[in-house]
C-alpha cells in the first residue's frame, strides 16, 4: 500500500530521472537505450538485442547507461528499432550483431552509427524520431506512453502523470461529473460502431441493480489490426486506470478484461500491471483512502472473431460458446451474468485518463464536428511504412497513405484501401481525399471499424479480396442465426464461381440480393456487416466482376483458374531475374533473350511478377 | 492415434489424470473457469485429450457434450495433437495482401496434407492463423511459435528442406 503522498513522491523523483526520455535538450550524463519489445520487433529478435546490449555494457563496465524495453514505437516495418535518449537517435532494423558497434561508437565515442540510421521516404537518412515524416502528422494521445516508458514498471507510468486522473476523480469529482466530462469530450467507442462513450457510461450508471461490471474488450479479431494489442503491450496501466475510473463512475467494483490468448505479451504485461497496482493499493479495497473498492481480472479469448461482439464476449467470459444474444436488452441493463455491464474497447479506455486530466474542451477541440479526438490505425499491406499511426479525426486517407505511409512500394499504383477489416469496405482512389471520421466512412460504403487500414496496389484483384473476406466470415460465423450461417456461405460459393470463371450474369444478381438482405436479417454485427466487402467492391470495381464473368478474365492474374502468367516479349530484356527466382524452375531462356514460362510446371505463385524489374510479366 | 494409446496404457492414463487434476486445483469450481482451464491444457499438451475433458466435466459439473461444444467453437482448442513442427501460416489481411495465400498453397502441396492436418509420420502439421501481429514483416509463417518474416515461397522451401533433413 502506498499513500497519496508516497505516490506523489515517486512521481516527482521518477519524472526528474526520466526527463531525458522526452526532452532531448537535457544535459544528462545518463543515457537510455530504448529497445522495442512489442510483438512486431520481438518477432525479429528484439529480446536478443536487449540481452546483448546488457551483456556488452556489463562487460565493458560502462556506467550511466540503462537498457530499457518499451512498447511499440509504431514504425514496425523498420523494426527492430533502437532509440538512444536523450539525443533521440533512431536506429532501424538493428540486429544483435549491431549492438557492439552501437555501444562502441555511439555510447563510448559519441558518434552516430550512420549505416543503421533510418531512411526517410525521400531516401535521406534521418537521425531523430521526430524528424521522420512518418511521425510528423501524427498526434499521440492513446499511444502517448508507448515507446517512452517501460510497460512493466508502474513507477515509470506514475512519472508521466499516471494514476493522477484516478486521484482527481476519486477525491475531487462525483460519478456524475466524471460521466459529464466524458460525454462533453465527445469520445466515441473505438471498437468500431462509434457509440458515444459518455452515454454508455450514463446508461449503465442509471441501470437498476447493485452488482455492476466493467468489461474491457481486448478481443481484437480484425486480422491486420493490432492497435489494442500495442496499447496493452506498451502502456497497460493507462487502460487499467481508466477501467477503475469507469468503475467509480458507474458504481461497479469488479472489472474484467477479455483479451486474446494469441497475445501472450499483452496478457503478461496486463497481469503484471494488475499485480503492481494491487501492491500500491490502486486496486482493491479503499482506493486512495476512500470507500471505493475495485478489482480487475483477466479472461482469455480463445480465438473466435465473433467474441468481439459485446454480447458474444459476455457469453465467452461466462465460459460458454461465444454466441451473441438478441438485443435488447443491452448489456447496460443485462450484461455479464445478466447484471448491468459497461463494455468499452481498449483504445476507448486509453483516451479516458487524458480527458480527465486535460479536460473535455481540450479533447473536443481535436477532430471533426461529430468525431472527436484521434484514431489509431494499423497501417499495413502495400505501403512503404507499415505500423501504428495515430492521427486526429478528419485526416484524409491520402495524408495517411502518402505522407505518413510513404506511398506504394515498387512503383505501383494505389488501388484501394480497406478500413474496418472484414466488416468494412474498400475505399477507391477517387475517395482518397475524404476526411476520415465515423460518418464520412459510412457515407462512402466503409466503416471506421477497430482501425485496421490495409492498402492495396494495382496487382490486387478486388473480387479475390471480397472472396477472402467472405471466407473469413464464413469461418467465423457462430452459426446462431440463419442469414449469417447460410447466407454468407452462399455468397462465398457465388464468389468462388466467379473467380473460377464459371459464373453467369445472373449469379451477380443473386450475390447482390444476398448482400442487401443479410444485413437486414442477421442478429449481430458480424452478420450485418459481412456483405460490406462485396457491396463496396461491387460499387467501385464492378467492371472487374464483369470481366471475370463475361470474359473469364482476371486482370491481375490473382484468380489462378483464369490466370495465365505471361512474359511480354516487348518488355522482356532477358535479365534472368525471373528464371533465378522461380521456385519450380518453370522459366527458361538465354541471357539477353526473351524468356518463356512453361505453363505445365508453373504454380502461379507470382514470384516472377514481383521480381521482374521491367514489369514485363503479367 | 495417441488417444488409442492412452486407452491401452492405463499407466499413462493415470499420469495424465493426475496432471490434469493438478491444473484443475488452481481453479475454483465455477463454470466460467472452463475456458481458462481448457487453455492451460491446450498449452500443456498441444491438444485437449478426451481424458482431460472427462476430468473437467466432473470437476465443473458441465456435461461432456457442452465441453465438446466449447472446444470445437474456439479455434485455439484442438482435439488432435499437432505435428513435431507445427507450421502456421498467417492469413490475416496484411499477410494476405502480401501473398500469404501462395505460401499456404505451396506448403499444402509439399506436405500433401490440408489445413488442420498432421503428416502421417507426425512430423509436420499445418494451420492458418489470423494475424500474429507481425504485420510489419508480412507475410509471415510460424513454426512452433517462432516467426519467419518477409516470407516467400523460396524461403519456405529452404526452411522445409532443412527441417526434412533434420538440420534445424
Amino acid at each position: 500500500m502506498k499513500t497519496l503522498e508516497e505516490i506523489e513522491a515517486i512521481r516527482t523523483k521518477k519524472r526528474k530521472e526520466l526527463d531525458i526520455r522526452v526532452n532531448s535538450n537535457v544535459g544528462s550524463k545518463e543515457k537510455h537505450i530504448l529497445v522495442c519489445h512489442g510483438t512486431g520487433c520481438t518477432s525479429s529478435k528484439s529480446p536478443e538485442i536487449i540481452n546483448t546490449f546488457r551483456k556488452i555494457i556489463k562487460e565493458k563496465q560502462i556506467k550511466n547507461v540503462r537498457v530499457i524495453q518499451t512498447g511499440c514505437f509504431g514504425l514496425c516495418s523498420k523494426g527492430p528499432i533502437v532509440i538512444i535518449r536523450p539525443e533521440d537517435t533512431f536506429y532501424a532494423m538493428v540486429t544483435p550483431e549491431d549492438c557492439k558497434e552501437i555501444v562502441e561508437k555511439h555510447i563510448i565515442e559519441g558518434k552516430i552509427v550512420e549505416h543503421l540510421l533510418c531512411k526517410d521516404i525521400d531516401g535521406s537518412k534521418v537521425q531523430n524520431l521526430d524528424s521522420l515524416t512518418f511521425y510528423k502528422k501524427q498526434k499521440r494521445i492513446a499511444l502517448k506512453n508507448c515507446g517512452v516508458i517501460d510497460p512493466e514498471n508502474i513507477d515509470e507510468y506514475i512519472a508521466f502523470d499516471g494514476y493522477k486522473a484516478l486521484e482527481k476523480v476519486l477525491l475531487h469529482m462525483t460519478p456524475d461529473e466524471v460521466i459529464e466530462t466524458i460525454e462533453k469530450s465527445g469520445l466515441r467507442g473505438r471498437g468500431g460502431a462509434g457509440f458515444p462513450t459518455g452515454k454508455k457510461w450514463e446508461l449503465t450508471r442509471r441501470a437498476t441493480g447493485k452488482q455492476k461490471y466493467v468489461v474491457c474488450n481486448a478481443d481484437e479479431g480484425d486480422p491486420g489490426a493490432f492497435m489494442d494489442r500495442s496499447i496493452l503491450e506498451g502502456d497497460p496501466h493507462s487502460v487499467l486506470e481508466a477501467m477503475i475510473i469507469a468503475g467509480y463512475a458507474i458504481c461497479a467494483n469488479q472489472g474484467y478484461i477479455y483479451v486474446r490468448a494469441e497475445y501472450p505479451i499483452a496478457v503478461e504485461r496486463f497481469k503484471i500491471a494488475i499485480e503492481q497496482a494491487r501492491k500500491y493499493g490502486l486496486l482493491g479495497k479503499n482506493i486512495f483512502g476512500t470507500d471505493f473498492d475495485f478489482d480487475v481480472d483477466v479472461r482469455l479469448g480463445a480465438g473466435a472473431f465473433v467474441c468481439g461482439e459485446e454480447t458474444a464476449l459476455l457469453e465467452s467470459i461466462e465460459g460458454k460458446r461465444g454466441q451473441p444474444r438478441v438485443k435488447p436488452p443491452y448489456p447496460a441493463n443485462q450484461g455479464l451474468w445478466f447484471k448491468p455491464t459497461l463494455i468499452n474497447n481498449v483504445e476507448t479506455f486509453a483516451n479516458v485518463t487524458r480527458i480527465i486530466l486535460n479536460g473535455a474542451d481540450w479533447y473536443s477541440s481535436i477532430g471533426t464536428e461529430n468525431s472527436k479526438g484521434t484514431k489509431v490505425f494499423a497501417l499495413g499491406g502495400n505501403v512503404v511504412n507499415i505500423g501504428l499511426v495515430e492521427v486526429p479525426m478528419g485526416t484524409t486517407l491520402r495524408e495517411i497513405v502518402y505522407d505518413i505511409g510513404g506511398g506504394i512500394p515498387n512503383n505501383r499504383d494505389f488501388k484501394a484501401a480497406q478500413t474496418g477489416g472484414p466488416s468494412g469496405g474498400c475505399i477507391p482512389k477517387e475517395h482518397l481525399d475524404t476526411p476520415i471520421d465515423y460518418e464520412s466512412l459510412k457515407q462512402i460504403g466503409s466503416m471506421m471499424g477497430s482501425g485496421g487500414l490495409i492498402v492495396m496496389d494495382d496487382t490486387k484483384c478486388m473480387v479475390n479480396l471480397a472472396k477472402f473476406y467472405l471466407s473469413f466470415t464464413v469461418d467465423e460465423s457462430c452459426g446462431k442465426c440463419t442469414p449469417c450461417r447460410i447466407g454468407t456461405k452462399r455468397m462465398l460459393e457465388l464468389l468462388e464461381k466467379i473467380t473460377q470463371g464459371e459464373a453467369e450474369l445472373e449469379d451477380l444478381e443473386k450475390l447482390e440480393e444476398l448482400a442487401v438482405n443479410i444485413p437486414k436479417t442477421a442478429i449481430c454485427g458480424l452478420g450485418q456487416s459481412a456483405p460490406n466487402p462485396v457491396l463496396s467492391t461491387l460499387k467501385y470495381f464492378r467492371e472487374e466482376y464483369l470481366e471475370h464473368i463475361k470474359y473469364k478474365q482476371c486482370r491481375t492474374g490473382e484468380c489462378k483458374a483464369l490466370a495465365k502468367i505471361q512474359i511480354d516479349p516487348g518488355k522482356c530484356k532477358g535479365c534472368g531475374m525471373c528464371k533465378r527466382n522461380c521456385p519450380v524452375n518453370a522459366i527458361s531462356g538465354e541471357p539477353g533473350k526473351v524468356h518463356t514460362i512453361d505453363e505445365s510446371v508453373c504454380i502461379g505463385c507470382g514470384t516472377c511478377i514481383a521480381v521482374c524489374p521491367f514489369h514485363a510479366i503479367n | 492415434m495417441p488417444e488409442k494409446k492412452e486407452q491401452s496404457c492405463s499407466c499413462m492414463e493415470q499420469k495424465l489424470k493426475k496432471e490434469v487434476k493438478k491444473i484443475l486445483e488452481v481453479y475454483t469450481q465455477e463454470k466460467d473457469n472452463l475456458i481458462p482451464i481448457l487453455n492451460d491444457i491446450q498449452v500443456k499438451y498441444g491438444y485437449i485429450p478426451q481424458i482431460a475433458q472427462k476430468e473437467i466435466s466432473e470437476y465443473l459439473k458441465i456435461p461432456m457434450a457442452e465441453i465438446y461444444g466449447v472446444i470445437t467453437f474456439y479455434s485455439r482448442f484442438t482435439l488432435k495433437p499437432k505435428g513435431k513442427y507445427a507450421i502456421s501460416v498467417c492469413l490475416g489481411t496484411a499477410c494476405f495482401v502480401k501473398g500469404s495465400e501462395k505460401i499456404m498453397e505451396r506448403l499444402k502441396g509439399r506436405l500433401k496434407i490440408k489445413e488442420g492436418e498432421t503428416t502421417p509420420d507426425g512430423k509436420f502439421s499445418i494451420d492458418s492463423t489470423r494475424c500474429v501481429g507481425a504485420c510489419g514483416i508480412a507475410p509471415v509463417f510460424t513454426i512452433n511459435g517462432e516467426v519467419y518474416g518477409r516470407a516467400t515461397v523460396k524461403k519456405l522451401d529452404e526452411v522445409l528442406d532443412k527441417l526434412e533433413k533434420g538440420e534445424m
